[in-house]
């Protein structure tokens, strides 16, 4: 099996899908003879030079014409460059791609998967760093994919275009080229809506999608060293979501750390600390702990301040586990 | 074309040079269809008065744009609305029935009464699903007549939208992607002179709509929009020219609003008196009419039993329609995504113990 970066991964799930069906389409800024400003589509116009669209620069543009390419029966993967940019295509996801299936008792349906680029630490600033999932898993009708390593990235993403509803996939760009794993060349796919245990430990539940979901593996390790066990969840896809696995966890450890990038308030691990405290606050041993950024736009020069990293994870499981 | 392309003069006499060749069951149809959307907003509005319908929006005033704008496109074709096209919907097999039953929310809705009234969907007849926002349906269905280009297909697509609609970051964008990429679509501005209260000379300082087109690097059009057979004229030889790989065209009709926004709105608290009045004096019905019987295709008896015929039509599509029960609870669960998710299982079993254990309380 060859080794490949996450951008790799998404370059052959894409090269895939194209080769297996002739309805999936590619198009945004920069992804045809640029190859993406990331190089995730590099190569795709070349084999197919008529599926391929270097677009205008317009977001909106971008998202409003693929709905109406999926309503025509097409299954396009609109790239949004970087998470930052989506917003104008905002009223496109929310009230159009989102409630179509729903507003049209069924008779229409928008199967779109849109990639996009986010979160920090690659010294982008407030518009090349948000993390804006919380604003989309707040939306019905949507499902919102994170992959946080090449084999997820490849997988899940043949199974967001293939699946029937719209979809908005994140991509973690700090892992874009951080390590390889190995990644089956052919078809495969991972299932939505699974959560996986990457690691097992019985004293504190951790909870990360994307790149914090490496930030935790590290955080395991040093907690490790401290003398707790401590298991770590990839929730892989936040919308729908797999309650019964961080439930399940966190009933075996009784205590829960979240960790996540975006600003503090209404992100999305509070919607999963909300859950635990509903469904299995007689497990619990101590307090659910949020390590998250700030209520501030992503900074710059302080970027590593704002980030959440293993330390900060460990002082969250410290304080778990000191109650 | 020139500058505004009128084919019905005021006495009912067709400007030669653009009359369209259709036959005596043609245009029949077209104006039994506008004399249908007509009659039937005259009558919602009555039902919404009386409570047996919540809200209305009619287009009094607008056949000839909704009419005359489907009726010169291919059944291939697909159909973007805003929300004054009930008579295009109609037109292409919407059973009156269910349209009623939508505007009522009720079981026979097939959108099962998720929105309010005027928000009806036909995928049997390519017409689209509705959103009361006006601007997003531009952008989409560029991206449908590009779609079509893509896969080759002999298809176009007609896209509604109103004066207002122009100001919106979507106009710009559907007019640009359809002239990048050559999209098969005809561009119909039903220019009310109103968004709401708001009169065209605050939505641009341009001198219309049409002259935009040139920008996007296609042409533009305008026709008076009270002129059911300019509008055909206009919106037909722009579906050729799709047809034909010529790309998109913008039509602008020149139109008046000659009832209300919807149900809510009073327009006397924002238009000059006699305003109406002098757009009154070309009603699309009745230039429409005056055509027909220049032509000797239509008579006075022929319209007395259009009209008997029209009304009863629409009396037993009420009927039919009150007739059916309230949407099932169930129903707010359904349609999110193709398999229904654990959470909305959960929330759904959640609400019908709830309602049963209050019934029985």
């Amino acid at each position: 099996m060859p080794q490949m970066t996450m951008v790799q991964a998404v370059n052959s799930a894409l090269r895939e899908e194209m080769r297996r069906d002739d309805r999936v389409v590619v198009l945004g800024e920069d992804v045809g003879r640029n190859g993406g400003v990331f190089r995730c589509t590099e190569g795709l116009i070349d084999e197919f030079p008529n599926r391929v669209f270097d677009t205008p620069l317009s977001e909106g543009g971008i998202i409003g014409t693929s709905i109406g390419m999926a309503l025509y029966g097409l299954r396009p993967v609109p790239e949004i460059q970087f998470q930052d940019f989506i917003f104008p295509a905002f009223d496109q996801i929310v009230n159009e791609a989102a409630k179509m299936r729903y507003r049209s008792g069924g008779q229409y349906t928008v199967p779109m998967t849109i990639r996009t680029p986010f979160g920090g630490g690659i010294k982008g600033g407030h518009y090349h760093s948000q993390s804006g999932e919380a604003y989309f898993c707040h939306t019905p009708g949507l499902k919102v994919v994170v992959p946080s390593n090449p084999v997820d990235a490849k997988g899940l993403l043949l199974a967001s275009i293939r699946d029937p509803d719209p979809i908005l996939f994140m991509e973690p760009k700090k892992l874009y080229r951080a390590f390889r794993q190995e990644v089956p060349d052919g078809d495969y796919s991972v299932a939505l809506g699974q959560a996986k245990v990457t690691r097992a430990g019985k004293d504190v539940t951790l909870v990360a999608w994307g790149y914090m979901h490496q930030v935790c593996l590290d955080a395991a390790e040093k907690a490790k060293a401290r003398g707790w066990d401590v298991e770590v969840i990839d929730v892989r896809t936040l919308v729908p979501l797999d309650e019964k696995a961080i439930l399940d966890s966190v009933k075996k450890t009784g205590r829960l750390v979240v960790a996540y990038e975006a600003p503090r308030t209404g992100g999305f691990g509070g919607e999963i600390a909300a859950i635990v405290a509903e469904k299995a606050i007689e497990y619990l041993r101590g307090p659910i702990v949020r390590i998250s950024g700030f209520d501030t736009p992503f900074p710059y020069t302080l970027e590593d301040v704002y980030m959440p990293n293993a330390d900060r994870v460990v002082r969250g499981v410290e304080k778990v586990m000191a109650f | 074309m020139q500058d505004l392309l009128q084919i019905i003069g005021d006495d009912g006499a067709p400007d030669e040079r653009w009359e369209p060749d259709l036959t005596r069951e043609q245009l029949h149809a077209l104006y039994r269809h506008m004399s249908l959307e007509r009659h039937l907003d005259q009558r919602m509005l009555s039902l919404q008065r009386q409570g047996r319908i919540g809200f209305y929006g009619p287009a009094l005033g607008q056949e000839a744009v909704v009419v005359g704008g489907a009726f010169a496109m291919r059944t291939q074709d697909w159909i973007f609305p805003q929300y004054r096209e009930s008579g295009a919907a109609l037109l292409r097999g919407m059973p009156l029935r269910i349209m009623i039953a939508q505007f009522m929310g009720n079981a026979d809705d097939p959108a099962k009464g998720r929105q309010m009234p005027c928000h009806y969907t036909w995928r049997e007849g390519r017409f689209m699903s509705i959103s009361s926002v006006v601007g997003p349906r531009i952008t989409q269905a560029a991206g449908t007549a590009w779609a079509a280009k893509i896969r080759g297909d002999d298809t176009a697509v007609l896209v509604y939208f109103g004066d207002g609609a122009t100001s919106t970051a979507e106009f710009h964008q559907g007019m640009n992607f359809a002239g990048v990429y050559g999209a098969p679509i005809v561009f119909l501005c039903n220019n009310n002179q109103y968004a709401i209260s708001v009169p065209f000379s605050r939505q641009t300082a341009a001198k219309s709509v049409a002259v935009k087109a040139r920008a996007y690097g296609f042409d533009g059009h305008r026709v008076d929009g009270m002129d059911a057979l300019a509008v055909y004229r206009a919106v037909h030889d722009a579906c050729l020219k799709a047809h034909e790989g010529g790309g998109p065209t913008l039509v602008e009709a020149l139109t008046y609003r000659l009832g209300p926004h919807s149900s809510s709105d009073d327009p006397s608290r924002y238009r000059p008196e006699g305003e109406l009045d002098t757009w009154s004096k070309r009603d699309p019905l009745d230039l429409m009419r005056k055509y027909l019987l220049h032509k000797g295709l239509w008579s006075p008896e022929e319209e007395t039993h259009l009209t008997e015929a029209l009304e009863a039509e629409i009396s037993v599509a009420i009927k039919e329609a009150e007739a059916a029960p309230l949407p099932r609870i169930e129903t707010l669960f359904e349609d999110l995504y193709a398999v229904t998710p654990p959470n909305l299982v959960e929330q759904r079993e959640d609400t019908l113990k709830t309602h049963r254990e209050i019934r029985r309380a």
